[in-house]
C-alpha cells in the first residue's frame, strides 16, 4: 500500500460509503454538544420523528452561556436561561449524558471531552464549534460542524464529508524559554494568514511538537481553525497514553491493551504524500501578541504596531488600517508600550491546569497593576478544584485576581462576562474579531504567562523581562 | 431544503476580507433556539449605529441593496465559527448565492444546506464583478445552477467549479438525512465490523 498520512489512516478507516464524485459518509465516534449549536438539530429531530442513533457516543455540556459567578441563584438573563433549559429538555428527550452547571464536570465542551478521557486517538470527534480542532492533539480527527450537520450525526452517527488535502507544519528545534505553544501556534498563523489551512488537514510535527505537554498540543491544534485548516492533528504517543489512562471514558483492562496497540499505529508513514508543507523553526520564536483583529496579525512583543502601507496586499492594506482604527492603535507604537484595561485568563485555548499554574508562576508574591481588572475562568469544574487544591487559586486571589466559576465568559462574552467599549484586554483566548469579547471591546491574543505579566505591569510585557529579573 | 435552479438579481457588493462570522451575526443573536428571523441581525454592527438606527453608508442599508440576492465578498468569506446562525441570517435577509475567492470550509457546508449557493471565482473575476456589482438596482446578476455559470451585468459568463453531490441536492432540493437513512443497512454494517475490530470503541461508563 502506498504510504499514508496520519491523516489518510483515520479517514480511511471511517469511510462507509462514497458518492460518484467522491463525497464520503464518514462515521463518527464521539459527538459532543452543548448549548447553543443544538437546540434547533434537536428540534428538526423531533419535527420529522427521528431518534438519536447512539446516545451513548455524545456528550452534552453548558459552557457558552453560563455565569461564572455563584450559580445558586440560577441565570438572569431570560435568553440564556431558556437555551440552557431546553438543552437540558433535549438531552433527558433523547438519552444523551448531559453535565450541567451543579455538576464539578461541566466545564468548556474542548476541556471536558480530553478530560473524562471521552476523545481518543484514531477516532473521529465532531461539535457544533469551530474549536473542535483541539481534540485533535490526541490524533482523533476531529472538526467543527453547523447545526445542520449537527442533526446528521445525531440521527445517523455520520456526517457527508470531501476529504481535505494533507498540510504538515513542520517545528524544527526547541521552542526557547519563556515560548509557549500559543506563541508557537501564533506564530504559525502569522506566517500562514487565517486562510492558509483552507480545505486542509494540518499535521504538526517535527521535534518542538514532540516537546510539547498534552495541553501544550490542545492549545496548538486549537487555533488549527484559526489558520482556515478543517481540523489540526497531532500523532499520538506515549505522553498522549499517559495522559489518557484511567480517565472515566477511557478503556480499561484489555481493551486499552487493544487500543494501545492500535494507537501505536497511527502516525504518517515514511514518505508519504503532503500536499502543502510549512517549516518553522522554534529556535527563532519569541512571545507573541495580537495587534489587530484577525489572529494572524500577530508579531513578536519585541515588535512595533505595524504600518498599514507596509502590506503589500491592497486589501490587507485596507484591513489592517480599519483593525487599527478599530483597535485605537497608531503605527510604529512599541507592543511592550500598550496599555490595557482587563486581563483574561481562561477559554478552551488556555483554561486548563497548565495554563493557570503557569500565570501562578509568573505573579506569585506579586500585585495586578492599579489600572488593571484580571479575571481567572477555568476551563471546568476539575481544573478548578485542582487549581484550588493546589494551592494556585490562593496565589491568584491574593496578586488580584478574580476567581470564577468554569464556562466560556468572556471569550465570545455570551453571558454577562464581557468587554466595555475600547475597552482593552490582554486575553488568553483565541479570538480578537471586532466585538468578540463584547462590542467595541478591544482583544489582544497571547500566552498565559504573557497575560500573567501584563496584568502585573498594566501593558503589554514581554514576560521573560519579568521571570528572569 | 429548498431547490435552487436559477437566480437573477441585485448583488451587493462588500469587498473586505476576512468577513469572519462575528460580524455576519453576533453572538447576541445566538440565544435563539429558533432558525428564524435572523435577518434582521444580520451584519449588525456594521449595518445599525450604537443608537439602533440605521447605519446609512452600509452596503445593505443603500436602496438598491436593500433587497439584494446576492453578495459578492473579498476572500476568505465566513471564516471563524460554526454558528450556522450566518448562514441562516444571509437566507433569512434574501441572499441566496455569495460569491467570494474563498470561504472557510465550515461556512461553505453550512450555506448549502440552508439551500443556498456559494460560488468560489478567481480573485481578478471577483474584482470585476465587485465593480459591477457598485452599479446598483440596474446591474442584474444571475446564476444557473445546471451549467454552473453566472452572468454578470456586462453579459460577460463565468463558469464555477461544484461537487457533484452538491450540486444534485441543491437542484433537487433533497433532505440529507433522509438519504443518510436511506444506507441504514450500510451503516449499521460498519458499526459490527468496527466493534468487532476495535472494542475499545464503545466509551466506558
Ligand atoms: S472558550 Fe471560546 S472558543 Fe472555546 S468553545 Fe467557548 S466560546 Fe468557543
Amino acid at each position: 500500500m502506498a504510504a499514508q498520512t496520519l491523516y489518510d489512516k483515520i479517514w480511511d478507516a471511517h469511510v462507509v460509503s462514497t458518492e460518484p464524485d467522491g463525497t464520503c459518509l464518514i462515521y463518527i465516534d464521539r459527538h459532543l454538544v452543548h448549548e447553543v449549536t443544538s437546540a434547533q438539530a434537536f428540534s428538526g429531530l423531533r419535527h420529522n420523528n427521528r431518534q438519536v442513533r447512539r446516545p451513548e457516543l455524545t456528550l452534552a455540556v453548558v459552557d457558552h452561556n453560563i455565569p461564572t459567578s455563584d450559580r445558586s441563584k440560577g441565570i438572569n438573563d431570560p435568553e440564556s436561561k431558556l437555551q440552557v433549559d431546553t438543552l437540558r429538555t433535549n438531552t433527558d428527550e433523547f438519552g444523551v449524558e448531559y453535565y450541567d452547571e451543579q455538576d464539578v464536570r461541566q466545564g468548556i465542551v474542548h476541556i471536558i471531552g480530553p478530560e473524562q478521557g471521552f476523545t481518543l486517538p484514531g477516532t473521529t470527534v465532531v461539535c457544533g464549534d469551530s474549536h473542535t480542532a483541539t481534540h485533535g492533539a490526541f490524533g482523533a480527527l476531529a472538526h467543527g460542524i453547523g447545526t445542520s450537520e449537527v442533526e446528521h450525526v445525531l440521527a445517523s452517527q455520520t456526517l457527508l464529508q470531501n476529504k481535505s488535502k494533507n498540510m504538515q507544519v513542520l517545528v524544527k528545534g526547541k521552542l526557547p524559554d519563556g515560548v509557549t505553544a500559543k506563541d508557537l501556534t501564533l506564530a504559525i498563523i502569522a506566517k500562514t494568514g487565517t486562510a492558509g489551512g483552507t480545505g486542509h488537514v494540518i499535521e504538526y510535527r517535527g521535534e518542538a511538537i514532540s516537546d510539547l505537554s498534552i495541553e501544550g498540543r490542545m492549545t496548538l491544534c486549537n487555533m488549527a481553525i484559526e489558520g482556515g485548516a478543517r481540523a489540526g492533528l497531532v500523532a499520538p504517543d506515549e505522553k498522549t497514553f499517559a495522559y489518557l489512562k484511567g480517565r472515566p471514558k477511557a478503556p480499561r483492562g484489555k481493551d486499552w491493551d487493544e487500543a494501545v496497540e492500535y494507537w501505536k499505529t497511527l502516525k504518517t508513514d515514511e514518505g508519504a504524500h503532503f500536499d502543502l508543507t510549512v517549516e518553522i523553526d522554534a529556535s527563532s520564536i519569541a512571545p507573541i501578541v495580537t495587534w489587530g483583529t484577525s489572529p494572524e496579525d500577530a508579531l513578536p512583543i519585541t515588535d512595533t504596531v505595524p504600518d498599514p502601507k507596509s502590506f503589500k496586499d491592497e486589501h490587507k492594506q485596507t484591513a489592517a488600517q480599519r483593525s487599527l482604527d478599530y483597535m485605537g492603535l497608531t503605527a510604529g507604537t512599541s507592543l511592550s508600550d500598550i496599555e490595557i484595561d482587563k486581563v483574561f485568563i481562561g477559554s478552551c485555548t488556555n483554561g486548563r491546569i497548565e495554563d493557570l499554574r503557569a500565570v501562578a508562576k509568573v505573579v506569585e508574591g506579586k500585585k495586578i497593576a492599579e489600572n488593571v481588572s484580571a479575571m481567572v475562568v477555568p476551563g471546568s469544574g476539575l481544573v478548578k478544584k485542582q487549581a484550588e487544591e493546589e494551592g494556585i487559586a490562593d496565589i491568584l486571589k491574593s496578586a488580584g485576581f478574580d476567581w470564577r466559576e468554569p464556562g466560556c465568559s468572556m471569550c465570545l462574552g455570551m453571558n454577562p462576562d464581557r468587554l466595555k467599549p475600547q475597552e482593552r484586554c490582554a486575553s488568553t483566548s483565541n479570538r480578537n474579531f471586532e466585538g468578540r469579547q463584547g462590542h467595541g471591546g478591544r482583544t489582544h491574543l497571547m500566552s498565559p504567562a504573557m497575560a500573567a505579566a501584563a496584568a502585573v505591569t498594566g501593558k503589554l510585557t514581554d514576560v521573560r523581562t519579568i521571570v528572569n529579573s | 431544503m429548498r431547490a435552487l435552479k436559477e437566480l437573477t438579481g441585485v448583488a451587493a457588493p462588500l469587498p473586505m476580507i476576512n468577513v469572519d462570522t462575528d460580524m455576519i451575526i453576533p453572538k447576541q443573536y445566538l440565544k435563539t433556539i429558533s432558525r428564524d428571523g435572523l435577518g434582521k441581525g444580520l451584519f449588525h454592527s456594521m449595518r445599525y449605529n450604537d443608537d439602533g438606527t440605521d447605519n446609512p453608508d452600509f452596503v445593505l442599508n443603500k436602496e438598491a441593496y436593500k433587497n439584494a440576492d446576492f453578495l459578492i465578498a473579498g476572500d476568505n468569506f465566513g471564516c471563524g465559527s460554526s454558528r450556522e446562525h450566518a448562514a441562516w441570517a444571509l437566507e433569512d435577509f434574501g441572499i441566496r448565492c455569495v460569491i467570494s475567492s474563498s470561504f472557510s470550509d465550515i461556512f461553505y457546508n453550512n450555506a448549502f444546506k440552508n439551500g443556498m449557493l456559494l460560488i468560489k471565482l478567481p480573485q481578478d473575476v471577483i474584482d470585476n464583478l465587485m465593480q459591477q456589482a457598485e452599479y446598483g438596482s440596474n446591474a442584474k446578476f444571475s446564476v444557473d445552477l445546471e451549467s454552473q455559470t453566472v452572468t454578470a451585468p456586462d453579459g460577460s459568463e463565468h463558469k464555477f467549479e461544484l461537487d457533484e453531490f452538491r450540486k444534485h441536492c441543491l437542484l433537487n432540493g433533497l433532505d440529507e438525512i433522509a438519504l443518510t437513512l436511506e444506507k441504514d443497512a450500510c451503516i449499521t454494517g460498519f458499526e459490527k465490523t468496527a466493534s468487532q475490530k476495535h472494542s475499545w470503541l464503545s466509551p466506558a461508563s
